[in-house]
């Protein structure tokens, strides 16, 4: 074993890093650092110059236009990108929806599909969850009926994230009652503008607009939109749901709060003494570093391992697990770090070209919004109580 | 011993729960959190009509209560309506520097308080002393017959609206010294203050103050010149009663709401409660809630204990209330899913608050070192 990284590697971080000092706009940067609110059109910028070079598609074969990284690269290239304050990329047609295609697709649709996403005319958004499919997703009951060459969907669908930038989007639709729930679903591709589709915001607990419901009225798709075969959408679903999970750890993202924290640490003051030397706040931050350090390289291990296929499952949700919870850990941390200060809340000092004196250190605005929001990641992608079932139903032979 | 009510708080208790139920829906308490003051003075003169900022203030000063648990059985309810109104700032805060160090033509304001016709603050916490009640770095001198404050102050609740604040400063010694500290009756309207309101992420209102050469009359002065810590000390601590019961009020509502989704809630054909993985997490939330309750109890029977003991059961039940707030705020989300995400479904702007309490006057890890503090003091 070698956990350095190689003359090539450190020569891959080096471009790397070079390339985000050259292209990362500042203004976007400073946004993300800052934890102000970023537009739809900051992210279609950070696309397109990563695209520009070749570099959006991280987890895609070459031959689609990807990077044909291996896991140690992906992982550098999180790190540096995450570290220099790039935005995250939107995952739904990168991240999720691609893989399926790539592995499941017709050649027609992935020829459409692909350079689509990765010049940016599809933004898509996942409509998985229903009202009342949840954590129980194979009883979704939203409807699709054949009708020539097109299915009519009517139903709705729940918590579309960024749903209201979408025009794109892959769902999960009922098209047979017959057997075992997860036998008669399939795997549809949605064009948001057909007549039929509403879309209503969700406003979330700290008051932003990041969800939406769905509602399909008579929806006619294209039967050619049918990711492949009828009724076996659950495989394809699940395959996507793997690849989501692994996102969900954000191994870089991590690291960036535990840096940031450690910044306010060192600058807040308890009795006059910088709040890092406190006994009892030092202990409380080297236990999360030490778990985050353990949970890089698990994420390594788990990338890189030949039969990581075979391991997804279960160790795809124990990683899901850990960055969540180590995630939530740290946006705690941050928040009490503050003190009093955690408590202000101006929701416009989160926007940017609010020039106004932040009330407290300037690093305050948008820490307790984010530990509100971020109670959302033990509970989408599958909760961790799901994650905790999988574990044990796929490794305890019961 | 005895674990019930008298006769008189179990009254209160029930008006105040019926009140709330007819008249403070959640969309009107938005309503009122998200004004230009972040609370309504409707409802305010209403709870004033109805006698409950008398009840935390003692037959001396013209009240009908103001012992812990008067504060708790009150606060129990307010925190289980999500109720904004400046109980805490005014009532509680201001009221009790006031009661504890006015002069009798000072005490004279307590009846318009009472009446909910004029509103206090109590501006202590400044922008670099965290939680420490003795770490005041705001000065007062006397000049030529006034005195004269300079300092800032920091997340004063409600000082926005308040008529009068109560200001500590420094008249003596250095920070984080205990003797030195002094108390002033600032008029909202006073020269040299500037106050900058804003909204808190749990609804309430709060804001930062400047002050810059504020000039006040030698009867502004509260108590004695440098003797104001005890009263700080128990302020602080007849808040923390208070707080630590809405704390209970707002852990029981999140249970409630727990337990009913836990019940109804189907996935995978059965309701959601009959997963042991969420039925034993809902035991613990229970059964901490139940220590949670135990410890409020203990502070708000030991307020006028020995300074030690209360202390001790103050900082020990606002430990608890913080750890087990979380708990339950964070257990209660988790086991709702989605749903607990929303603006609307309600339960996160109780969770909001529970968590907010923590930042009020100490939290957990705070008043743990507090009360190891005191612990190893000998008796
Ligand atoms: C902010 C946000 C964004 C989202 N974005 C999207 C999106 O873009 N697209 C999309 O399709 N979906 C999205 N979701 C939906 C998300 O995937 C679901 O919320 C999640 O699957 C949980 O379902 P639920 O909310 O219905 O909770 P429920 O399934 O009702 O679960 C309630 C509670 O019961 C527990 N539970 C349920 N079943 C079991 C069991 N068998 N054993 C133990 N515990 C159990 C759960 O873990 C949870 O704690 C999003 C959700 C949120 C909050
Ligand atoms: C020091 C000692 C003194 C004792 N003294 C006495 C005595 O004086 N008289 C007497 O009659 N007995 C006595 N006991 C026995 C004691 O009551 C049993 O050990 C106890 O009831 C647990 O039974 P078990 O050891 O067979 O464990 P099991 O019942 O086999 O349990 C094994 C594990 O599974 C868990 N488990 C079992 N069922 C469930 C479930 N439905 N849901 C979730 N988890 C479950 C248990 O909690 C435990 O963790 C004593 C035991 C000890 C260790």
């Amino acid at each position: 074993m070698d956990l350095n990284y190689t003359d090539e590697e450190i020569a891959f971080r080096d471009d790397v890093r070079a390339f985000l000092k050259a292209e990362l706009p500042a203004s976007v940067s400073d946004k993300v650092k800052g934890g102000k609110r970023l537009t739809k059109e900051d992210m279609d910028s950070w696309h397109a110059i990563l695209n520009k070079r070749g570099w959006l598609a991280e987890n895609w074969p070459v031959e689609y236009g990807g990077t044909g990284w291996n896991a140690v690269q992906q992982q550098i290239f999180d790190d540096e990108t995450c570290a220099a304050g790039a935005p995250r990329i939107v995952p739904f047609g990168l991240k999720m929806l691609a893989p399926v295609l790539i592995k499941y697709g017709s050649e027609e649709q992935k020829k459409h599909y692909l350079p689509r996403i990765l010049d940016g005319s599809d933004w898509w958004c996942q409509g998985y969850s229903e009202p009342g499919a949840g954590s129980d997703l194979a009883s979704l009951k939203t409807r699709a009926v054949r009708d020539g060459d097109h299915f009519i969907v009517n139903g709705q669908k729940t918590w579309t994230t960024l749903g209201q930038y979408a025009n794109k989007i892959f769902c999960l639709v009922r098209t047979s009652t017959e057997g075992k729930p997860q036998e008669g679903i399939s795997f549809l591709l949605i064009d948001m503008d057909t007549p039929g589709i509403t879309v209503r915001p969700i406003i979330l607990l700290e008051g932003t607009h990041e969800v939406n419901e769905v509602f399909f009225d008579d929806v006619r798709v294209p039967v050619e939109n049918l990711v492949g075969e009828e009724n076996k959408g659950w495989t394809y679903a699940k395959y996507l749901l793997t690849h989501e999970r692994t996102n969900i750890a954000n191994v870089g993202a991590n690291k960036v709060s535990l840096e940031h924290l450690k910044h306010i640490g060192r600058t807040q003051k308890v009795r006059g003494r910088p709040l890092i030397e406190d006994p009892l706040f030092a202990a409380r931050l080297a236990q999360i570093e030490m778990e985050l350090d353990a949970m890089a390289t698990t994420n390594l291990r788990l990338l890189s391992s030949p039969d990581s296929v075979a391991n997804a499952g279960p160790m795809s949700s124990m990683l899901k697990i850990k960055g969540t919870e180590i995630r939530q850990a740290l946006n705690d941390l941050t928040r009490r770090a503050l003190g009093p200060y955690a408590m202000p809340f101006v929701s416009e000092a989160l926007e940017t070209g609010y020039n106004e004196e932040p009330i407290g250190p300037d690093y305050a605005a948008p820490v307790s919004k984010d530990y509100f929001n971020n109670r959302k990641i033990t509970i989408y992608g599958g909760s961790n109580e799901i994650q905790r079932g999988i574990i044990t139903k796929m490794m305890m032979g019961l | 011993m005895d674990f019930n009510h008298t006769e008189d708080r179990a009254m209160l208790k029930d008006m105040v729960t019926r009140f709330l139920a007819d008249n403070y829906a959640l969309e009107k308490r938005n309503e009122a959190a998200e004004s230009s003051e972040g609370f309504s003075r409707e409802q305010w003169s209403r709870f004033a009509e109805l006698g409950l900022i008398g009840a935390l203030f003692s037959e001396e000063v013209g009240g009908f209560g103001g012992a812990g648990f008067d504060i708790s059985v009150l606060f129990e309810e307010l925190g289980r309506g999500l109720v904004v109104e400046p109980f805490l700032a005014s009532a509680v805060l201001g009221g009790t520097m006031l009661a504890e160090l006015g002069s009798d033509d000072q005490k004279a304001m307590i009846g318009d308080v009472i009446s909910g016709e004029k509103l206090l603050a109590f501006a202590h916490g400044e922008p670099q002393s965290h939680y420490d009640l003795s770490h005041v770095e705001t000065m007062a001198r006397k000049d030529t017959g006034k005195w004269v404050l300079n300092g800032k102050k920091a997340v004063v609740l409600n000082g926005d609206s308040a008529d009068a604040l109560i200001v500590t400063a420094r008249t003596a010694g250095s920070s984080w010294d205990e003797d030195g500290l002094s108390a002033f009756i600032v008029p909202a309207n006073t020269d040299g203050l500037t106050v900058r309101g804003y909204p808190t992420i749990d609804g309430q209102h709060a804001c930062e103050i400047d002050l810059n050469d504020v000039r006040l009359e030698e009867s502004a002065l509260l108590g004695k010149d440098g003797d104001a810590y005890p009263a700080i000390e128990l302020s602080v601590a007849r808040a923390n009663v208070a707080l630590t019961s809405e704390a209970i009020g707002l852990m029981e509502v999140c249970r409630d709401m727990t337990l009913d989704y836990l019940r109804t809630r189907k996935q995978f054909g059965v309701p959601i409660g009959k997963f042991q993985a969420l039925q034993h997490r809902m035991a613990t939330v229970l059964t901490e809630i139940e220590q949670a309750r135990s410890a409020a109890i203990n502070a708000a029977g030991r307020l006028d204990l020995s300074r030690r003991e209360r202390e001790m059961a103050v900082s020990s039940a606002k430990a608890l209330a913080g750890r087990i707030g979380r708990l339950v705020a964070e257990e209660a989300i988790q086991m709702h899913g989605g749903i607990a995400m929303t603006w609307e479904y309600g339960l996160g702007h109780f969770a909001k608050r529970l968590i907010m309490l923590d930042h009020q006057f100490g939290d957990v890890d705070y008043h743990t070192v507090r009360f190891a503090e005191f612990s190893r003091k000998a008796t």
